[in-house]
């Protein structure tokens, strides 16, 4: 059965990607014409954090029911979620050659932070792997995750505010939505949201899939 | 819970840590040790930076080998008795605040000897201890939970490493600001900030760390 959000998604994205590189935008100082990475950058790190954070919901979920295909999914969501961290780093190492001129900086919290939650992704694997029995791998890995998330919670979403940072909308810097946003890019901006969490989404239902078709063959 | 309960637990604790007094001897030597490996490299240290960021590198490799054992000795009997005669929360509890207690005498220690052999670079030596008391508090809220997770994860020392570094990190970057206006001496007020959310830091890590214990101890 084809499900039409899959088509939706991948139409949107389309759209955003032809749309995205030919629409008016405002021609801002440094910025210029790479303010176009909005329509790809954020909506990749939302898409990442959105997987991110159903693969904790799952976790959760995991320790109240004990059910293995819960633990299945969170692993399958964090699976995606780090899949997309390199696309969004990519983008954003991109951008920021052209407006700061470096490919990465350790000044950034939020970089940092994307740095810290890869680590954090590959330890959760690390931990999965170590451990043989299935139960108990998934109460052990579901605590880590929990506890992981939130920690990066922190310091993706609290620390940035407190210091300086280079990233738009931190630190005195203009957010994007604040002041540059036109009612242009909106049209861009936000279906590209939609359209790559839906693609998260897509991927995320096929690996799950692929997964339990894998698990059934390997019991039989 | 019964408040007798936890200090029987505490004792345990301490018992257990002063009959063998060999690890704590060593944990002693271990700090020492890298002091002086980090003096004897470095010869002296004039930027602030540097002395911070090598204090706080020091410190987590010594939080991190110190708690890695809080949860080794528990072997699978003296797991089903605790299950049998404790709750989940005081066996949890008991060791955070022991691991607590242990961490910042060893904090103290550790900057004892930094200061000694490196050289203390300190202004404000009020600011720095708060952070010193508040970090290592949360250091071993987060760390005993990793303990407890690697100890059932077949008990691998290398992999209390992988899991709680990328952990501590928020926590680490957060200490390492702190520290850095102590010891650059600035008004309180601009630290008050970061004091703020060490403490909410602690309380976050503790709240966590006893509630998800309860999932781990049912084997």
């Amino acid at each position: 059965m084809i499900k039409w959000w899959k088509i939706l998604s991948a139409f949107i994205i389309l759209y955003t990607l032809v749309w995205g590189m030919l629409n008016p935008v405002p021609h801002l100082d440094i910025l210029n014409e790479t303010i176009r990475n909005v329509y790809f950058h954020v909506p990749i790190w939302f898409a990442m954090i959105f997987q991110m954070g159903l693969s904790v919901v799952y976790a959760i979920q995991q320790l109240s029911k004990n059910n293995l295909q819960l633990d299945l999914k969170s692993n399958q969501a964090a699976q995606v979620g780090l899949f997309f961290s390199f696309p969004g780093l990519l983008t954003g190492s991109m951008w920021a050659k052209f407006t700061w001129g470096t490919w990465w900086t350790f000044q950034d919290p939020k970089l940092n932070g994307v740095a810290i939650a890869i680590l954090i992704y590959l330890a959760y694997f690390i931990l999965r792997s170590s451990i043989d029995d299935e139960l108990k791998r998934a109460r052990i890995s579901s605590v880590y995750n929990i506890f992981a998330f939130v920690m990066m919670f922190v310091f993706i979403m609290i620390l940035p505010r407190l210091t300086d940072s280079l990233h738009p909308g931190n630190g005195g810097n203009p957010a994007f939505g604040k002041y540059d946003l036109d009612s242009n890019m909106r049209m861009v901006f936000y279906p590209a949201v939609i359209g790559w969490v839906l693609l998260s989404l897509w991927i995320l239902d096929i690996k799950t899939r692929l997964a339990q078709l894998t698990q059934k063959y390997d019991e039989a | 819970m019964s408040k007798q309960q936890l200090t029987q637990l505490l004792k345990k604790e301490f018992l257990l840590e002063f009959r063998q007094k060999s690890t704590l001897a060593g944990i002693a030597v271990y700090i020492i040790s890298t002091v002086f490996i980090s003096a004897l490299s470095f010869k002296k240290i004039i930027q602030p930076t540097v002395w911070n960021s090598l204090f706080w590198t020091i410190f987590l490799f010594i939080a991190v080998n110190v708690s890695s054992k809080s949860f080794m000795q528990e072997t699978k009997g003296k797991g089903l008795y605790n299950y049998l005669y404790y709750n989940p929360r005081q066996f949890i509890f008991s060791k955070i605040m022991y691991n607590m207690l242990l961490m910042a005498v060893l904090s103290l220690l550790t900057f004892f000897f930094y200061s000694w052999f490196v050289g203390s670079m300190v202004q404000d030596m009020g600011m720095f201890l708060l952070a010193l008391l508040f970090s290592s508090t949360a250091f071993s809220g987060v760390l005993s939970l990793m303990s407890a997770i690697a100890s059932k994860a077949n008990n691998n020392m290398s992999l209390m490493a992988i899991l709680s570094f990328p952990v501590l990190m928020p926590l680490l970057m957060v200490s390492v600001k702190l520290s850095k206006n102590a010891i650059d001496g600035l008004a309180w007020s601009v630290s008050y900030n970061y004091l703020l959310i060490l403490v909410m830091l602690n309380f976050v890590v503790i709240a966590l760390a006893t509630i998800l214990f309860n999932y781990l101890w049912r084997e």
